[in-house]
């Protein structure tokens, strides 16, 4: 569970991972049932409705927005996202 | 005269278009109506002023003698899910608050196109994620409606598109947008007495559209009858090049195509959806609706789907699987809020700012999503559901060689008391049992009231068709529209 929530990169403290591992087991469990259908021979689903992926001119068709860009980031700075010092 | 909010999407286009009254007599009346009805928490955020330019605008079109399109003078509603410029959209969490958009959604800017404005922005489970409209940040919507015992016990309006539906059944709007990823447009559309479609995978662009699960995210309107529905699902749709799987396809003119005769039609009744335990009132009203449907000229037979029971767990491997993937980018870097503990670093704060900012069901979510697209588990989780996605879509596809619609419930019960289901995350999925198959398979499906069960709640019915069928399914719900004759309302107490 905690290798789970550090994939998801959500904090929880032991209280809410013991709090969750009923529910969560609960969850798998039932879907658990898709086991018993046979799928020999079947291919994953890729598109509910046939659709071929389109190709475009290779040709600019959006930019030139910076300030739209980070208008929306909690900490943007010249010209950039901020972030954190990163220390490897 | 009627009261101005009494009317629909299309006597209300028809009124401005014919003079009868003013765009803006009645973007003013619904504002006026939105303001005093804060006790249901439908609108998140009120925008009157967007209602009225837009009002202005069609009134003025009207004054010069241009040609006035199909959703003039109509005020609507929106759901949080949809980004409309420098309105908040927050998808009803706490991790996009501040989030204004700099860019419109497709689907919002087609209906701007058509003559609709604005009232605000709909309440809704977070990222879409719930049928009771119980996991929004911003508090609970209450159904408008109410038992009749006396109880006065506050009721679920659906999920996810709690907002919507509230909104529409207390006449706050004449319409509204919403999104359907495993029944959120039909179930809240059955809880509180109106109509919802969800078209074919494909039609209405997911462009601008708070992404919950792609492959299932399906845009569609909810209204008071099957005429709004049409008109406003021909505002909503059409091609999009900035979304990948949008179908290029011209719209059809679904409001022409109208006709509730079904002569040489044939309605398919799926008998694994008639289950164990059954609610009463849920199977009576599903026969009725086989008769009115006989009563307008087709043929009942009953088919199998085989894979129904299926439908569920796999859509719960599936959409937190997406969800997982699509939810990755709230990372308190590029919108919304962010969290930064005391000398945390970069993946601390991610951490931190995902937990401050995802709701409870919206963590569980993306916890089973990402532990079933880990490795190891890849597999036997996400691979098997695919396969059975396929084998449920199979299962319509044959279905068609012996019907051109299906017939079903829309849930497996009326309305239940807010708080009723919240405990057991299952309980609560199985909501959405008769919605989800057709999610999975991309097909058109709408919810159209039929009548009221013996607590005097609405009950919905569900037609299903065919790919690209948006016009059979529209068909058929008139035709029990027109039989079902409910014109019940709840009574006002907000």
């Amino acid at each position: 569970m905690k290798k789970i929530a550090s994939l998801a990169r959500i904090a929880m403290t032991d209280a809410e991972i013991e709090a969750m591992v009923p529910e969560f087991n609960g969850i798998l469990g039932w879907v658990e049932q898709l086991g018993e259908v046979d799928v020999t021979g079947i291919e994953p689903m890729t598109a509910v409705i046939p659709n071929t992926l389109r190709l475009r001119e290779d040709v600019v068709t959006d930019g030139n927005i910076r300030d739209k860009v980070l208008a929306n980031a909690p900490a943007a700075e010249h010209g950039f996202f901020g972030v954190p010092k990163v220390i490897e | 005269m009627t009261e101005l909010t009494d009317l629909g999407i299309a006597d209300i286009r028809n009124g401005v278009r014919a003079g009868t009254f003013s765009a803006r007599e009645v973007a003013t009346a619904f504002n006026a109506r939105v303001a005093e009805a804060k006790a249901l928490n439908a609108f998140m955020i009120d925008t009157p002023d967007h209602a009225l330019a837009a009002a202005d605008a069609i009134d003025a079109k009207r004054a010069a003698g241009e040609d006035l399109p199909i959703m003039a003078g109509v005020p609507i509603g929106m759901k949080d899910l949809f980004c409309t410029v420098g309105v908040e959209a927050r998808a009803a969490s706490e991790i996009l608050n501040g989030f204004k958009p700099t860019y419109e959604s497709t689907v919002s800017q087609k209906l701007w196109d058509a003559g609709a404005g604005m009232l605000g922005k709909l309440n809704m489970d977070q990222f879409a994620m719930g049928s009771s409209n119980e996991t929004s940040a911003f508090g609970n919507v209450i159904s408008p409606w109410r038992r009749n015992d006396g109880s006065n016990a506050p009721l679920a309006p659906g999920g996810s598109s709690g907002g919507s539906s509230a909104a529409i059944s207390a006449r706050l709007c004449p319409g509204a947008t919403g999104t359907d990823t495993g029944g959120s447009i039909r179930q809240p559309a059955a809880f509180t007495g109106i109509s919802g479609i969800k078209p074919t995978y494909g039609r209405c662009s997911r462009w601008g559209v708070i992404a919950f699960a792609s492959s299932l995210d399906q845009a569609g309107p909810m209204a008071r009858d099957v005429r709004d529905c049409a008109i406003m699902l021909e505002a909503m749709s059409g091609f999009d090049p900035k979304d990948s799987t949008s179908l290029d396809l011209a719209v059809p003119n679904w409001e022409a195509g109208l006709s509730s005769d079904l002569k040489g039609k044939r309605v398919g009744i799926p008998k694994e959806y008639r289950m164990d335990g059954m609610n009463a009132d849920v199977a009576a009203v599903w026969d009725k609706a086989a008769d009115w449907l006989r009563d307008a000229g087709a043929e009942i037979v009953e088919v199998s789907l085989p894979h129904t029971r299926y439908a569920l767990p796999a859509y719960y491997i599936i959409a937190p699987a997406e969800a997982s993937s699509n939810l990755a980018r709230y990372d308190g870097v590029r919108y919304g809020q962010r969290t930064l503990p005391d000398g945390a670093g970069l993946q601390d704060m991610y951490a931190a700012t995902r937990a401050a900012g995802f709701g409870a069901e919206v963590r569980r979510r993306i916890m089973i999503g990402t532990y079933v697209l880990s490795a190891g588990f890849y597999d036997a989780y996400y691979t098997q559901a695919q396969k059975v996605r396929a084998l449920i879509a199979r299962d319509f596809a044959q279905v068609w060689d012996h019907c051109d619609v299906l017939l079903a419930p829309t849930a497996p019960s009326a309305a239940f008391g807010l708080g009723e289901n919240s405990e057991d995350p299952i309980a609560m999925y199985l909501n959405d049992v008769f919605a989800v198959p057709a999610s999975l398979a991309g097909l058109p499906a709408m919810s159209v009231p039929g009548g009221l069960d013996s607590q005097g709640l609405p009950l919905g019915l569900q037609i299903i068709g065919k790919p690209l069928d948006e016009q059979g399914v529209l068909n058929a719900g008139l035709a029990i529209e027109e039989r079902a004759g409910f014109t019940a309302r709840p009574a006002q107490w907000w």
